[in-house]
Formats: structure tokens, sequence, C-alpha cells
């Protein structure tokens, strides 16, 4: 099944994605054909379960399809990432919800594409509270938020948005709530011209909305996010930023063996470094399989899911592979040195290095170690290997 | 008894948006602005008053759902007095 996803991602990141990477990049647009060839390959659903129409692929099948987008254009990578974050979070909170259910049908169907709108001007980034708040009336709510940042905002179908419960909620009391493309209106108040993963397009909206209660997701925020957001989160961008250096050091070692050809009996300077990079791409990749194999073991337990001991793991799988992979790129260009410093050489480099830089501000390392500090106060390590 | 030492704690250390006095037993906690940050100080607090060590398989959502949940689980953990 794996192989299946992963040989037509490979495709369609080589034929689409690498070809309209540098426009993307360079002009800061929403990857328009990627997104268009993922919709017309059906992509979009094929983490919806088959009983409501889609594939039923694993988080397995959408890390392995966001490593191959991301080896042709991390943007596309993201777009397609952050779109299945959300579906996570419907699949595992919708499904005792009729509306949520037949919207995933639709989703499957129709291919639509998913934003959310989780961060708000004065929170400072913290997901786990809202100023906003649904305001019911009758069958309805009403719905207002300042997103610093909305990503694909304007090109996306329908938006999850996070919103204290009710306008007497305390912040952190906090529900999710779906809205569809005609229930809702973004104001642009902020732009996205960034150093790197400049097609994201995530700038800042103000979103207002109405739309009726049933569209609000059952569970409680917090049980969204600790069991399905943050996880899917760190899991599915890491894959993303594992496309990434895996590029780089494709480039690296094709730069390096260019020059071996022309000196043929001695190794050139660059192979040493490219065997260290190689040795840290091991162990992204390895960390990546291992927190995809815990997920899937956490999904089946709830108490394991909710467990302090699996948000430490996914919360250190996040900093370490964002740290590793800017190291692993910052390898690859001086294995290239000014080849890959230039643009426009088959050994560029500035792409990745200012798209791998995000990884590290992507929901601060620093917020979330301070984040793992706390918790390690409670929970004890792992002392053993299985 | 072990539900109004718990309340203090709640009130002390669960940074809610609202009068702990007011709280009833079964009311949730996350649902009145409970944090998991404030969770670990609800934990550590309950270790120290309560002279218990919570282990791991307990340190979950559920524990420290309400002032009852904490009560059963410090209940279940103190030594046996017979």
């Amino acid at each position: 099944m794996t192989s299946e996803y992963t040989s037509r991602a490979r495709a369609l990141a080589q034929q689409v994605a690498a070809k309209f990477a540098e426009a993307t990049d360079r002009e800061a647009r929403f990857p328009q054909e990627t997104v268009a060839a993922l919709r017309e390959q059906r992509f979009f659903g094929m983490m919806v379960p088959t009983d409501d129409g889609g594939d039923g692929a694993r988080l397995d099948d959408v890390a392995a399809v966001c490593v191959e987008l991301a080896q042709g254009c991390a943007s596309s990578a993201m777009i397609f990432a952050m779109h299945n974050i959300k579906l996570a979070s419907l699949i595992s909170h919708g499904q005792q919800s009729p509306w949520h259910r037949q919207f995933m049908g639709r989703i499957a169907n129709e291919q639509l594409l998913l934003a959310s709108a989780t961060t708000e001007a004065g929170i400072g980034g913290d997901l786990r509270s809202s100023v906003c708040a649904v305001r019911t009336d009758g069958d309805n709510f009403e719905l207002a938020k300042d997103a610093t940042v909305i990503s694909y905002g304007v090109h996306a179908d329908a938006i999850l948005v996070s919103a204290r419960r009710h306008p007497e909620a305390p912040p952190s009391d906090q529900v999710l709530v779906a809205v569809l493309k005609n229930q809702y209106r973004l104001e642009r108040i902020s732009d996205w011209d960034t150093l790197g993963m400049r097609g994201t397009c995530s700038e800042g909206h103000r979103l207002t909305a109405r739309a009726p209660t049933e569209q609000i997701l059952p569970k409680p925020f917090a049980e969204i996010a600790a069991q399905s957001m943050l996880s899917s989160s760190h899991l599915l961008w890491s894959s993303v930023w594992f496309g990434i250096a895996s590029d780089a050091l494709a480039r690296a070692q094709a730069f390096v063996r260019a020059e071996a050809r022309k000196k043929p009996g001695t190794t050139p300077p660059g192979a040493l470094r490219l065997a260290e990079a190689s040795a840290m791409l091991q162990s992204v990749r390895s960390q990546i399989v291992a927190g995809l194999k815990r997920f899937d073991e956490a999904r089946r337990d709830e108490e394991d899911l909710m467990s302090l001991g699996f948000a430490v793991a996914m919360n250190n799988l996040k900093v370490n592979v964002s740290q590793m992979v800017a190291q692993i790129v910052q390898h690859a260009l001086l294995i290239c040195g000014i080849q890959g410093y230039r643009n426009n050489t088959p050994y560029s480099l500035g792409r990745h290095l200012r798209d791998a830089q995000s990884a590290a501000l992507m929901i601060s390392n620093d917020r979330i170690l301070s984040n793992t500090s706390t918790m390690l106060l409670a929970h004890r390590h792992e002392t053993g290997l299985f | 008894m072990i539900d109004e030492r718990v309340r203090r704690i709640v009130a002390d250390h669960g940074k809610l948006g609202i009068d702990a006095s007011r709280l009833s037993t079964d009311t949730d906690l996350y649902e009145s602005g409970l944090t998991s940050f404030a969770t670990v100080q609800l934990m550590l607090a309950l270790e120290e008053e309560f002279s218990i060590e919570i282990p791991d398989r307990l340190l979950n959502r559920r524990t420290f759902q309400s002032i009852g949940a904490m009560s059963g689980v410090v209940t279940s953990l103190l030594p046996a007095t017979a």
C-alpha cells in the first residue's frame, strides 16, 4: 500500500512539484499546479475512512507522500501535511457526529482542501488558549477571530477554527469548529513575505463565520489537540523536513560523485562530510519511523495517547528532527560549496536552506522544550530499549 | 476529608478561572480552565501533601479531571489503615 502511494507521489513530485518549486518560492505564490495534480490524483481524501468514501490510508502512507513531495517542493508538501493534520482531527474526533461524517465524505468526493485557524492575535502562539468565542443563537453560531496565520486560507475550501466554547468560558476551554467557504469571510490583516516556505501563503486574516451548531466538533479541543493534532503535526512536519534534507543530501551526493569522476582514484574532499550527513539523515529517518510506530500503538489505547510519555516522545521527535534537518542542509551546502550557494545550478541549496530554517520555528522549539521540561517533572523517562 | 485537602490544592495550584470553593467534586476541571502545565503542578502538590508517588500509568488526564477523581487516586495510593 505504502509503496503504491510512494511511487505515485514520487512521480508527481518530480513531474509537477519540482518543476514549479522555484517559481512558487520566488513569487511567494500558492503552488496551484501541484495542488491541482494532487486533487486530480485524488490524494486529498486518502486518509478518509473507506466507510466515508475515502481510501482509509494510514498516517504512515500520508507521511510517505509528504517525504516524496518535499523533495520536489517543500511548500507543497507542507500544505499537504497541514491538510492531513486537520483531516486526522476529523477522523479521530468526528466519527460520532453525522455532520462531520458527511463532511469527510465530501472531502473525499470533491477533494476539498482543509486549512486551519488555530493561532490568534493576543495569545502569543499558544494553541491551547483562545480569545474569540463561539456565540450560539438558536441552531446557529457566530464567530470572529483575528487569526495571525491561516496558511493558504484564501485557497482552502473549508477551515477548522478553534475558539472558546461560549463567551463566558475560560481561555483554555476550547472547541473546534469546521466552517465551509460559503460560511466564512476572510479579511487579510498581514501578508506572507518570508525567508522560506514561501508557497504556504500563511497570511493573517480576520475570519468571520456563521454556521449551524452541528458543525462544532463534539469533543473538547484540549482532547483533539492532545490526541491527534499535536502528534500528527509533529510526525507529518518531520516527514516534510526529512524530505527537504533528503533532497539536499541527494544534491550533495551528486556533487561528490561528479568530483570523483573528474579525478579517478582520489576521494573528493566533500566525501567525508557526506558520510557524516548521511549518518544524520539515517538518524532522522529512524526517529520518524519510530515515531509513526509509537503513534500507531498509542492510537489504539486512549490512555497511552493522553499520557505524558507519549507527549514527551512526540515533542522530542519534533525538536530533534527540526535541528538535525537544518544541520544536514548546512552540511550539504559545505559539500557543494559555491555551486550550492549559487541559485540556478543543479546543486543549488538556497531554497532548502531557507525552507529548513522554518522547522525550528513552526511552534518554536523553545516553547516545546519548556513544555517538555514541565512534563518531565512528572514523567519518568524511558530507561529500557523495548 | 481527602476531598477538602484536594480542593485546597486545586485552589492553590489549579490556576482556574473560577473559585475552587464553588466546584463540586465531579466538576470537569478541564472545562473550568485547567491546563496541562497546571496539571503537573497539581500532581507535585498531591504527592507532597499525601506523601505518595503517583505511578506513570495514572499520570493521565482522567486522574486530574475532577476533585473526586483525584481523591479516588489518592485514596488508592494511601497505605491501607485497618
